[in-house]
């Protein structure tokens, strides 16, 4: 028991330590690392409680493949040259307020939702799904969400697709003048198509435009 | 104390896989070399110790006694940082890796999810490196292999699902039991073909080595670095291919099983027929390297997004209402 603490402790500090470390950090690319850490920190922490399932779907989504665009952005973009001074910048910054304003939601959110859960009795009638002992977490899941809660999974599901699809359209543009290879054209061409044999008189010469 | 004796028991299981796979992955880069030798009718290395086996080691020891540059405009703490994320991840998806039914580290109910997890984060080490050298071709080089490796996982995934659907378990010793009647390389055989494809790409193996194309980028993401440096990316690399080649096996050849359920076959231990079927898909891979020219970018990115996504997605939808229809679901955890 004591080594599962020991863990706990270890990965949480890392956590909150790492978290602290991405919006403190200077270096934008450092911070989407920090990021990395965080993430792995928290997955590390699921898989501690027995959510395994869990855990390593936050590795494969959020670092494998959220982070990496983030780095990417980050790294193409070049933001670390802009040296964001938050608190001693020259010029009054304005969004200190907003931020101090937004963290100050999300804490009241959190303690609402804490605080529901301690007393949920009083609020509404709370129901707990019940599973055999030994059901791995993969297949309780798997349980749950495809049949009492299919609907809003496929629900989630359509709201990722509509907004991938909003996404490519709005970025997409045809550029003129971009030489494309067309793999049917290239396939179907024939020999007649392209060559042609043509009789040249002597000293008259051709004229091959035609 | 008890918590010591279960450390060190680990600490020692972990220790006598280790030490295999860094011997072996030295065998397999003479291997490598030694088969692409002979596809272009020369000896490759043949000099040091018999048949040049011990090429690999001597290549090692040159590149401790090399001095590691670290470029002064790069970060070097991030530089520094890369080959080692790369060797660690490349190393540690190994433990959940079954080489008998015995012979595993870490008996875990979702490996599979484990090394999609681990080879997904794989990409971060050649990101840092190619980025955190702060030169042309380094970044050049990351950028073209993170978006090689994100593609190409997509796609393994879904294959992966393919499996899982047969199997109906995360376990990859299930997955192997699942096999005992039939290797699920004969009814998901265009799977397995995707499964190798995509591992050549996730690799950064040719015909897909973009991310180190020699002509256009010098060594890509590898440019700047030199003496122990390169060779943990170069170790973390072929690791990483033989993690594949074990993860193919597993999924699709019936890992430790024999081929054939019969009396002398019976008798060979399972990790030798585990350790037979990854040499003959790693010797794919180094024939591959041999006879394969390498794929120009925008083709690479239309097979794996535009032929290999869709195509595997039809097999799942294929796969599951094969299994509906025949009522032949795994029913493991009902």
């Amino acid at each position: 028991m004591i080594a599962h603490a020991l863990f706990f402790y270890f990965f949480s500090i890392i956590a909150i330590l790492s978290a602290i470390m991405v919006i403190v950090s200077r270096n934008t690319v450092h911070a989407v690392f920090f990021l990395i850490l965080d993430f792995i920190s928290i997955a590390s922490l699921f898989i501690l409680i027995g959510a395994e399932f869990l855990g390593m779907m936050m590795i494969i989504v959020y670092v494998g493949a959220v982070a990496v665009l983030f780095l990417f952005v980050v790294m193409l973009l070049n933001v670390s040259e802009q040296k964001l001074s938050w608190f001693r910048g020259s010029r009054k910054t304005k969004h200190i307020p907003i931020g101090l304003a937004v963290g100050a939601v999300i804490l009241l959110e959190l303690i609402v939702v804490v605080g529901g859960w301690k007393y949920r009795d009083t609020f509404s009638e709370t129901k707990f799904l019940n599973f055999e002992k030994d059901f791995t977490n993969t297949h309780a899941i798997g349980n749950v969400m495809y049949t009492e809660y299919i609907h809003l999974f496929q629900i989630s599901g359509l709201i990722l697709l509509l907004s991938m699809i909003g996404a490519i359209v709005l970025t997409y543009r045809k550029r003129e003048g971009v030489k494309r290879q067309n793999y049917f054209t290239q396939v179907g061409r024939e020999r007649e198509d392209s060559i042609k044999l043509v009789e040249v008189e002597s000293g008259k010469g051709i004229n091959l435009d035609d | 104390m008890e918590y010591l004796i279960v450390l060190y028991n680990e600490v020692y299981k972990i220790l006598f896989l280790l030490i295999p796979i860094l011997v072996s992955v030295a065998m397999i880069v003479w291997f490598d070399r030694r088969v692409w030798g002979f596809v272009q009718k020369r000896k490759g290395p043949n000099v040091v110790g018999p048949f040049g086996l011990f090429q690999t080691l001597a290549d090692a020891l040159k590149y401790i006694f090399k001095e590691i540059i670290i470029p002064a405009s790069s970060n070097k703490v991030i530089f520094i940082l890369a080959p080692i994320v790369t060797m660690t991840l490349a190393l540690s998806a190994w433990a959940v890796i079954p080489l008998s039914e015995k012979m595993v580290i870490a008996d875990i109910n979702v490996g599979i999810l484990y090394i999609f997890a681990i080879s997904s984060l794989g990409v971060y080490g050649i990101l840092m490196g190619g980025w955190a050298s702060n030169s042309k071709y380094p970044f050049l080089g990351a950028v073209r292999s993170a978006a090689q490796m994100v593609s190409y996982e997509v796609s393994i995934g879904i294959i992966i699902i393919n499996v899982l659907l047969c199997t109906g378990s995360l376990n990859l010793k299930e997955i192997v039991l699942a096999q005992q009647n039939l290797w699920f390389v004969v009814p998901l055989f265009p799977m397995f073909v995707i499964f190798f494809i995509s591992a050549l790409a996730e690799t950064n193996r040719p015909p897909f080595d973009l991310p180190e194309a020699e002509a256009e980028l010098v060594a890509g993401y590898q440019t700047e670095y030199s003496g122990m440096m390169y060779a943990m990316f170069w170790l973390g690399e072929y690791a990483n291919i033989l993690l594949m080649c074990a993860l193919g096996s597993i999924l699709f050849l019936g890992g430790w099983l024999s081929p054939i359920d019969v009396y002398p076959l019976n008798l060979i231990p399972g990790a030798v027929w585990m350790i037979i079927k990854i040499l003959i898909l790693f010797f794919m891979f180094a024939i591959i390297k041999a006879i394969v020219p390498r794929y120009r970018y925008d083709q690479l990115m239309r097979l794996g997004w535009k032929v290999f996504l869709p195509f595997s997605l039809i097999y799942v939808v294929l796969t599951a209402s094969f299994l509906i229809y025949f009522d032949l679901l795994p029913n493991t955890g009902n």
